[in-house]
Parts: C-alpha cells; structure tokens; sequence
C-alpha cells in the first residue's frame, strides 16, 4: 500500500512538473492601483495572449506558453511594498523573468533583489541613468540580468524634452517676436527629475550659437512628487515672467499641473515631460483644464514610428479603452524577451543574457538595441520617442517633425514621422503675450 | 512678491484653518487626539465627488455629504474612541486605525487615480495684481463663513457655552450640570462638520485621492500645538501662521518648494524655544 501510494506522490509530482516545465512565468511589477502599473499589466497580457495564441514558444523542442503574475510593487509610496513583492513573485510565485517597474528609487531596490536570485529584469517605466549607469559597466557579473525596453535613459528623455523645447521657443521667436523666451522648470521631486533639470538648466541660457536654448531661465520650482495643489507655484512663475514652463513629471502631480494651469489660465506654454498627460484619460482627471499641455511621449493618435506602433495602439484602444502609456512598453518587453529566448534557443540565464544583449528588434517604439550598458540605443535609427500635445480633445504628435539632427554634417537628414502636426501656443498664452 | 504670498496664503489659511478648528475643538473639549480628522476631510472630498458625478444637484450633494461625514463621525466615537476615551495612547492609535481604515475603503471604491470635481465657479479674477482662481475666493468664502458660525455658535449660544465649559473643565462643567458626553458628541459631530466643509471646499482645488490626509494631518497637527493645546484661536492663528510659512517657502525658495511642510513644522519647533507651551497654550504647570 504504502509504496502504491509513494508511486502516485511521484506521478502526481512529475506530472506537476511537467506541468509547470511548460510555462514561462512572468512577474508584471508596477503599481497596480495606479494608471502607471495598469498600463504594465495591460501591455504585458496583450502580448501573452498574442504569443500564447501563436503557439507559444518552442525552446529545445518543448512549447511553452505564458503565464502572468501580477506584482503589485505599490511603488507610488515610499515604504518596502516594492522589494517584498519582487522578492515574493521570485520565491513563491516562482517568476522565471521579470518585467515592468516604476520609480527609481523602488527600482534600485527591486533590481537588487532580481540580481540576487539571477533573474533577468526587464525595465519598463523606469528612466534613470543609475538604474544600469555605474552597475553593468562596474560590476558586469552581479547586473548583467538587467536590460531596459522604455523609456530612454534620464538624460536622453531630457534631450528629446530639450529639442522640443527649442522648437517651441523657436515659435515664441517667430509667431511672437520674443527674441530670448523665459523659461521656468517646475519638476517633480524625485531622483530621475534632478538630471534632467541639471541638464537643461546649463543649457537654457546657454547662447544658440554655442548649441545652447538662447532663453532665459526665470526660476526652477521642485514641488513635492505627491503635491495636491500647484497654485502657489504657478502664481509665483507667472510672477517670475516666464513664457514658457518646461515641466518634469512622471506622477499624479502632473494631473495637479493640468488642472490648475489650465484653470487659472497661467499665460505659459508646457512642453517637457508628463507621464499622466499621456493617459487617455487627462482630460477628465484634470476636469477638462489640460487642453494644450505637452509631453515627450511614446504613443499618440495616429502617429506611426514603426509599422507596428498604430496596429498596437487599436488593439490596446480597442480593448482597453485608452492610449496605452509608456508603461505599456511591457508589450514589447515581453516580445524582445521572447526573440532572445528562440534566438537562443534555451531557458538559461546566461544564454538568454547573451541573447538580449545581441538584440536588433523593431518595437512599437522604434528599433531597440542595447547598447554595453544594457541600456536603448536613443538617435534617429533607433528610439526618440515623440512629443505629444493634446490639441482639440486627442493626443496629438508634433514631434518628431521637419526634425534636423544634425544640420551641419548631415543637411539632409530631416525626419518626420508619419501623422505629426505642429505645436500649438496655448491662446490665452498667445493673448497675453502677443505685442509685448 | 508680497502680493502673491498674501492672497495664496489667505486661501491656504482658510482651509487649515477650518481643520484645525475641528480638530482643536474635538481635543479642547474632549481631550481626544482624532488622528482621523483630516481622513473624514479625504472621505467628504470623495463624497462630494461621487455626488457631483452621479447628478446631484451641487447643494444636496453638499448636504448629504456632510450629513454623511457627521453621522459616521459620531458613530466612529461612540463605537470607537469613547470606550477608550481615558486612555490617551490607544485613543491616537484607534484613531489612526480608523484612518488607515477609511483610506482602504476609499481604495477599494474609489482607486487610486486622482479625480476631478468640477469647479463651482470657473475662471479667475486679479486680486492686487495677482491671477486668484474664483473657486479659490468660492472656498475663501466656505471658510470665512464656516469659521464665523463656529464662533457665534461658541459665543453666542448655550450650546455654545457648556462646549467652553467643558473645554475649561470637564469635572466642574459636570458638576454644574453639563451633560459632557453628549457635549463631547456634539462637539465631535461640530469637528467632523468643519472638517466634511474643508474637504467639500477644496475638492474642486485640489486632487482628490486617498493619500490626500496625509499633509492636512501633519500640518493640522503642527497647528493645534504651535497655538497651544486646546486654544481654539491659537489652533486658528497656527493654522494661519502654518499657511504663509509655506506659501512664503514657495516664492522665496522655489528650488526648495517640496519643502514647504518641513520649513513651516521647522517654524513650529523653533516657537517652541521660544514658548513651548505654545503661542496660547496654558504651561503645564498651570494645567496642573
């Protein structure tokens, strides 16, 4: 009897085994609760179910489908949510990669865990340089499992930001006569904001002829991630005289940025960086106050980077009823992670490693390859993103278009990209400042 | 610059002011740290909200969500803090229970997006050469008004009197006859009026979310102490003083601006080297 019932233990276990040998576990890390980490989760199980629909993936002669787990990182508050729940999905959900992340600062934290247990983590949502810069280059061994898919890096999200800055300038310069435009930072603080507001605080009044923006910075406000209200900040910019306020937000404070710039009618334009203006939802969340805001963007309406950036925003609109965000980057997250997988035609960490790191792949975004930092490649034939404005009710894209990157060397080289229109001045902003 | 830094800390002032009155009054009178204070404020902001966005009319929307807030108040006390009420550390820490309590609630119906509630009045109107939103003077005006019903209800009625009585001394508010329990529920509903008011009047201000206790808190707080335990115009001309400081921080220091609470709780630590009583609290010594 009791070896019958030893034998059956023994079927029941290889069977499970064989079970769950024929997944690939995914952990979806995002703070769920929010639009950010909604948007992971959405991205991510299109592309499950696209590639489970396909047939799954066949490695060494075995097909394995896709299974999802959700890791609520809760990453929005400061606290050890983010790195229990990495840590959780790694050891009891056994999660074989991960995707996803969010802030920083619980990112630095949750990689960490990801290193420990030689997991490979795929970024997608987190922008700071330190999260690779100073890790794979320094120490290849211990962070070689981490590779980013979205966005670019910190500092070249800021040099997307700086060139549509410049082009917005460039229309105060012509349509309004303003020789050296006013410009007021006003940035979240958090830890991937301060490079960006480094950088472009050394370059606003920098002269043209030297590369710089030829503006004049007026003033840089840094209000608290998870402010509630901005009147006093933006009462004191208007006051400070600027024209134009370059904005760097990636949290529900740029909701608050919305609502109380467009309803106090603050006579400055907004270019620069806010996650939530991406959402479809911006306007309703900012009570239909953030008409004309701007933001260096991944997805807009009808905007095609590659022929597969508009077939995935139907298919994301269509069935989630919104634009996806740049967290929805889990999308091609997971299809990047899955070429490298059948190019390397194995499971194991190290091959799956080597695989990625030999990544040419045309995303949704542009064309990602990595570069010794496991970092995107960011340029024209790679990834740049877009900026996007919200003109007449929809997300609209007005970069890159009639975009020279180099005008010297390459004259010729002029990039548009398809279904772009151009910035539009806010009109309370043209009315106040026209003739002055 | 001094303009800006007037008018935008009056509108703050108004709206501290109003939470730092309830909650004075409700420690005044019933010597009960509510640390779920400004979490009624988030639920009346989310009540307002639902309200709003279900269709009803803005003045019923108003008076079933401060009906609401007072009801559940009271019933918070009477369930939770009275059979505590003498025990000062677990009062604070039931009372933070409660708060986290209603911030879950709030997840679970409402989630984490920040939402919108539609302003009373739109546009906005140069006051002394400064851009003032028109729902700002519509909240001003909340809490203008707000503020002087609480005072002549203190002042002027009988009600009024055994609440001061009782904010005095408890024994011999007893003693003459005062019914201090149910003062003490009223005063607690009083509290929780104040607090639905303040979170109704910057619904259309501020974004409404479930984290949005957590500041009110610490400032309302900072409030009540810098003015003096129990004084209920210290607890206002904190809430005054509290205002400005950040207001000030904001145009003076901009660079520095997500440190407005800590520079005005700095404000506050440094009057307490000065009087650390408060600014209008009695010493300890007179308290005994």
């Amino acid at each position: 009897m009791k070896s019958l019932i030893s034998c059956l233990a023994l079927a029941v276990f290889a069977f499970g085994s064989a079970v769950s040998g024929q997944v690939i576990r995914i952990g979806v890390v995002g703070p769920m609760t929010f639009i950010q980490g909604k948007h992971h989760w959405q991205g991510a199980t299109l592309a499950a179910e696209e590639i489970n629909a396909a047939g799954g993936v066949t490695v060494g002669g075995r097909t394995y489908t896709i299974e999802l787990v959700r890791v609520d990182s809760n990453e929005m508050q400061p606290g050890p949510d983010a790195v229990s729940a990495v840590e959780r999905a790694i050891t009891a959900s056994k999660v074989d990669f991960l995707v996803g992340g969010f802030r920083t600062e619980a990112m630095l934290a949750m990689t960490e865990v990801a290193c420990d247990y030689k997991k490979i983590f795929l970024i997608a949502g987190a922008a700071d340089n330190k999260l690779l810069q100073g890790r794979v280059d320094k120490n290849y061994n211990r962070y070689k499992y981490l590779f980013r898919v979205t966005p670019a890096r910190s500092t070249y999200l800021a040099q997307a930001a700086f060139i549509q800055l410049r082009e917005v300038m460039d229309l105060f310069r012509h349509e309004l006569g303003i020789a050296e435009p006013k410009i007021a930072i006003l940035a979240e603080q958090a830890e991937w904001a301060t490079p960006i507001v480094t950088f472009l605080s050394l370059q606003i009044n920098a002269p043209l002829a030297v590369g710089g923006l030829g503006g004049r910075l007026v003033g840089t406000w840094r209000p608290s991630a998870l402010a509630t209200s901005l009147t006093a900040e933006l009462t004191a910019i208007e006051r400070a005289g600027a024209q134009i306020v370059f904005t760097v937000f990636s949290g529900p404070v740029g909701v608050v940025f919305g609502r109380d710039w467009g309803r106090l009618q603050i006579p400055v334009a907004a270019v620069g960086i806010n996650v939530e203006a991406q959402a479809q939802g911006w306007l309703d969340a900012t009570g239909g106050f953030g008409a004309y805001a701007a933001t260096v963007g991944i997805y807009a309406s009808g905007v095609e980077v590659t022929p597969t950036t508009v077939p995935f925003i139907e298919q994301f609109t269509s069935r989630f009823g919104e634009l996806p965000l740049f967290t929805a980057g889990t999308y091609d997250a997971l299809y990047i992670l899955m070429d490298a997988i059948l190019r390397a035609d194995s499971l194991q960490t190290d091959a799956v490693i080597k695989a990625l790191e030999a990544t040419d792949y045309v995303s949704t975004i542009g064309r990602i390859v990595f570069d010794e930092l496991h970092d995107l490649m960011w340029g024209p034939d790679y990834v740049t993103g877009i900026g996007v404005q919200w003109q007449d009710g929809t997300p609209v894209a007005f970069w890159p278009r009639e975009w020279r990157p180099d005008p010297q060397k390459l004259p010729d080289l002029v990039i548009s990209a398809p279904g772009t229109v151009p910035y539009v001045i806010p009109p309370w902003v043209r009315d106040h400042w026209k003739g002055k | 610059m001094v303009a800006n830094i007037l008018v935008n800390g009056l509108v703050y002032s108004g709206v501290y002011a109003m939470l730092a009155l309830g909650f004075g009054l409700v420690f005044g009178v019933g010597r009960v740290l509510n640390l779920a204070h400004t979490a009624f404020y988030m639920v009346a902001a989310y009540g307002i909200f639902h309200f709003a966005s279900t269709g009803f009319a803005m003045p019923l929307a108003v008076l079933l969500t401060s009906l609401g807030i007072v009801a559940v108040g009271v019933a918070v006390y009477k369930l939770v803090i009275e059979p505590v009420r003498e025990m000062e550390a677990t009062v604070l820490i039931a009372t933070l229970a409660v708060a986290v309590l209603l911030q879950e609630v709030v997840l679970v119906f409402f989630g984490n997006e920040p939402r919108h509630v539609p302003p009373a009045l739109t546009g906005f109107t140069q006051v002394v050469g400064v851009r003032v939103g028109n729902q700002e003077m519509v909240t001003l005006i909340v809490a203008v008004l707000s503020l002087i019903g609480a005072w002549f209800l203190l002042s002027r009625t009988k009600l009024g009197l055994a609440i001061r009585a009782a904010a005095q001394d408890r024994e011999v508010a007893n003693l003459m006859g005062i019914n201090v329990n149910l003062v003490t529920a009223v005063v607690m509903g009083l509290g929780l009026l104040l607090a639905a008011l303040a979170g109704i009047a910057v619904a259309p201000l501020f974004t409404v979310e479930p984290g949005m206790w957590m500041n009110p808190l610490v400032i309302v707080l900072a409030a009540v102490v810098l003015g003096g335990l129990g004084s209920l115009k210290g607890s206002l001309i904190g809430a005054v003083i509290l205002a400005f400081a950040e207001v000030s921080v904001v145009f003076l220091v901009p660079g520095g601006s997500y440190l407005r609470t800590a520079i005005a709780l700095l404000i506050m630590v440094c009057v307490f080297f000065i009087r650390p009583e408060g600014l209008y609290g009695s010493s300890i010594a007179e308290e005994r």
